[in-house]
């Protein structure tokens, strides 16, 4: 039974139950396109920008766990895909991304649409492949998948030439992978478990510290009900959030740079610090020399680079946390650590985040709470910058995968394409793309994709006016000077201004506009009291997106903030702590 | 501090740009790199040396680690093993003190591979420590070309009987 390389490329796919591709072609894989038009078993989701295929299969992946499937052309096609696949592997996202060649025997030749595609994304995925003999091409897509989706996750790219797909081949795919430099741990190894569960029943004031790598695994149910039999209060990374319920007891909020008081006090005074799949990321621990110094650390990875890299470990365990928590909750007992939970407890009534903002215009963590009212389950795709933190700080998350946000790149554009993917995989949820209305015109031509795929996405675009978390910083430490990240400026306004004023020109673009250019619904809301009714309207439209722009207080500023270099514990909690 | 790494790796293409553009991209100091087939086709040996704290070198292993291409990984800095690197010089040797330079070779148990008119190529093998004195010493007599092969490691022999069954080990 001899087919074409083309045709084993679908067959592998099959194989691994593929049931979406997000793609778009060119003249290096259209032999694997015409294999796709008469494929019945698999959608192709033809996006408008390659960047935004990546998202979309990221979208796909982080709120499934399964691998996200991209198909993109040479060159340029190859070149666009860097972004999201640095995206991706940042955030331990598990993607397959083909892409075609030249032949093979146009390698090097400087051919129409050539780019060394292999050597542009070693670094920023977790393997590559070009195949140049089709004997290979079924292995290595096999190899690609296991490699993708098993460890620590992330992106493989497989390059094939053109010439290949078109070759016949009687090989087929191996049923099992074998890659000698390739073993992830699983297990974790029982001393330290047993060491982690001594030293936590001793601990007078333990952590647990969350991140990614708990959905990752999938082992929120599991986390659970160990923080049900311990009580230990818990902090997260941006990436960790939806760990617990945002509103459990237990629950102190996100630590860092934006993180919440009693996080961040939490970090800074804990005895025990338990993290468990997270990185110890430089805007979640703040200036390391400071970080957690009164804290023992138990840390759980499958990575064991991540493992002592930024801080150093006292009982480092290396595996799948879930496994390593199975094993770890029969014999964990409670500490007694009344007082601490009374502490922790202070700190998060005494200084709870505040919705209110400074300066004209809706509030944008009043924005984001009313969604949580009127959405209480939806998926929540952010964008970067304020939008972001707003989006972590003030939505009440329950489930867990609910977050996708680019957390390691911080990419702008993400979180458009990122909710498509999201929205086609789960197609009864609500899928939200909180926004700010700079990151949005990253991948705005994504609305095309969400009105052909018929996808009720929601873009909520928080408008400022500005590229708002830049200003933000420019507000702190630069004395205002807000240089290039006014959206509306014209050469006609007054020079060096420093402040949004009845001057200011029109805002471009109009979104309401835009969104109906595109067919999707658009709707504009100036006034506090028609948040709510609008994100009403909003919820009865199920065939096609809807794009809402709030115009929000142009300067308001996301608090609190840790300035860069201080101590976790250093925090400016609002305007008043601006001298 | 400098430290030698001796590993297996997948005989394919690329993998020596994974690892130089390992260390490159994450900032880290490789001295030397040198690669060639095992006895096993499919295989490759890479002996490279780097320097860092023992914080950046727990790193710079667990990095290669990561690599799915890397097979295996031995650390020689602290193990008994034999360092060896070959070098290739050319120095100016005026008929007159030829033999004064065939004296240091000597000395060195440096090879004489080719005599011109004006100039000799020598070659020596040894640590990276007797290439280095070698050049020092053979500086005055203006050395115009050398070819460092970079180092290459492997462990010593076992010198102790293996212990019989049931023994402690
Ligand atoms: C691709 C990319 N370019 C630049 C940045 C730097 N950056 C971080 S936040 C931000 C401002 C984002 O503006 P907007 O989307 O309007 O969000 P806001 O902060 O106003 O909510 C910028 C430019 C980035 N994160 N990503
Ligand atoms: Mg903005």
């Amino acid at each position: 039974m001899s087919m074409t390389g083309a045709q084993l490329v679908i067959e592998a796919l099959k194989s691994e139950k593929v049931d979406t591709i997000f793609g778009y072609p060119g003249g290096a894989v259209i032999p694997i396109f015409d294999v796709l038009f008469s494929e019945k078993s698999m959608h192709v989701v033809l996006t408008r920008h390659e960047q935004g295929a990546v998202h979309a299969a990221d979208g796909y992946a982080r709120s499934t766990g399964k691998t996200g499937v991209v198909l993109v052309t040479s060159g340029p096609g190859a070149t666009n895909t860097i972004t999201g696949l640095a995206t991706a592997n940042f955030d331990s996202v598990p993607i397959v991304c083909i892409t075609g060649q030249v032949p093979t025997h146009m390698i090097g030749n400087d051919a129409f649409q050539e780019a060394d595609t292999v050597g542009i994304s070693r670094p920023v995925t977790k393997h590559n492949y070009l195949v140049t003999d089709i004997k290979d091409l079924g292995r290595v897509l096999k190899e690609a998948f296991y490699i993708a989706s098993t460890g620590r996750p992330g992106p493989v790219l497989v390059d094939i030439p053109k010439d290949i797909q078109l070759h016949k081949t009687d090989t087929t795919f191996p049923q099992r992978v074998q890659i000698r430099g390739y073993n992830p741990l699983t297990k974790g190894h029982s001393g330290q478990i047993k060491k982690a569960a001594e030293l936590l029943k001793k601990s007078k004031k333990p952590l647990f510290y969350v991140g990614g790598g708990l959905h990752i695994s999938n082992s929120i149910g599991i986390f659970r009900k160990i923080v049900e039999k311990t009580n230990v209060p818990t902090i997260s990374s941006l990436m960790g959030i939806g760990a617990l319920p945002s509103t459990h007891p237990r629950y102190l909020g996100m630590l860092g740079m934006h993180g919440t008081f009693a996080a961040n006090m939490g970090v800074m005074s804990s005895d025990l610090l338990f993290a468990i799949g997270t990185r110890f990321d430089d805007r979640a621990t703040g200036d390391l020399s400071k970080f957690a110094k009164g804290a023992k650390i138990i840390h759980i990875d499958i990575d064991p680079a991540s493992i002592s890299r930024n801080v150093s470990v006292d009982i480092p365990i290396v595996g799948d946390a879930k496994l390593i928590l199975e094993e770890l909750y029969p014999i964990l007992e409670k500490p007694s650590i009344d007082s601490w939970i009374e502490e922790t407890g202070q700190w998060k009534k005494n200084h709870p985040l505040s919705p209110e903002t400074s300066g004209d215009g809706i509030s944008p963590p009043k924005v984001i709470k009313r969604i949580s009212e009127v959405f209480p389950d939806a998926i929540i795709t952010t964008e970067v910058g304020q939008n972001q933190m707003w989006a972590a700080l003030f939505y009440d998350f329950k489930k867990p995968r609910s977050l996708l946000t680019s957390g390691g790149l911080g990419t702008m554009g993400y979180g458009f394409p990122a909710a498509i993917g999201a929205q086609i995989a789960n197609r009864d949820r609500t899928v939200i793309d909180i926004a700010g209305d700079g990151s949005i015109q990253m991948n705005i031509q994504e609305l095309a994709t969400a009105v052909q795929e018929e996808l009720p996405v929601i873009v909520a675009i928080l408008n400022n006016g500005y590229l708002g978390m830049v200003r933000q910083w420019q507000e702190l430490f630069n004395e205002k000077r807000y240089s290039s990240t006014c959206l509306a400026r014209r050469p006609s306004c007054p020079p060096q201004c420093k402040e949004p004023g009845d001057y200011c020109p029109p805002y471009i673009p109009d979104f309401v506009k835009l969104a109906e250019a595109y067919n999707a619904a658009g709707f504009r809301v100036v006034n506090e009291e028609d948040i709510i009714p609008v994100l009403k309207e909003a919820k009865k439209i199920r065939n096609r997106p809807v794009v809402i722009e709030f115009l929000v207080s142009r300067e308001a500023n996301v608090w609190p903030m840790v300035p860069a270099g201080a101590g976790n514990n250093e925090m400016l909690l609002g305007e008043e702590d601006l001298i | 501090m400098k430290h030698v790494i001796s590993m297996l790796v997948e005989n394919h293409q690329g993998v020596l740009s994974r690892i130089s553009g390992l260390f490159s991209g994450r900032g880290y100091n490789l001295e030397s790199i040198t690669a060639g087939v095992t006895r096993d086709p499919t295989i490759s040996r890479i002996t490279l040396v780097c320097y860092g704290d023992d914080v950046v070198f727990e790193q710079i292993k667990k990095q290669l680690n990561r690599l799915i291409d890397v097979i295996k990984i031995a650390d020689l800095t602290e193990k008994p093993a034999i360092h060896r690197e070959l070098a290739l010089i050319k120095v100016k040797a005026e008929p007159k003190i030829r033999g004064e330079i065939f004296q240091v070779a000597d000395v060195f148990r440096a090879k004489v591979l080719d005599v011109g008119t004006d100039s000799m190529v020598l070659e020596l093998t040894g640590s990276s420590e007797k290439i280095d004195d070698f050049t020092n010493i053979l500086q005055p007599y203006n050395v115009t070309e050398l070819a460092r092969s970079g180092l290459i490691s492997m462990e010593r022999a076992k010198k102790t009987a293996k212990k019989t069954k049931g023994g402690k080990q």
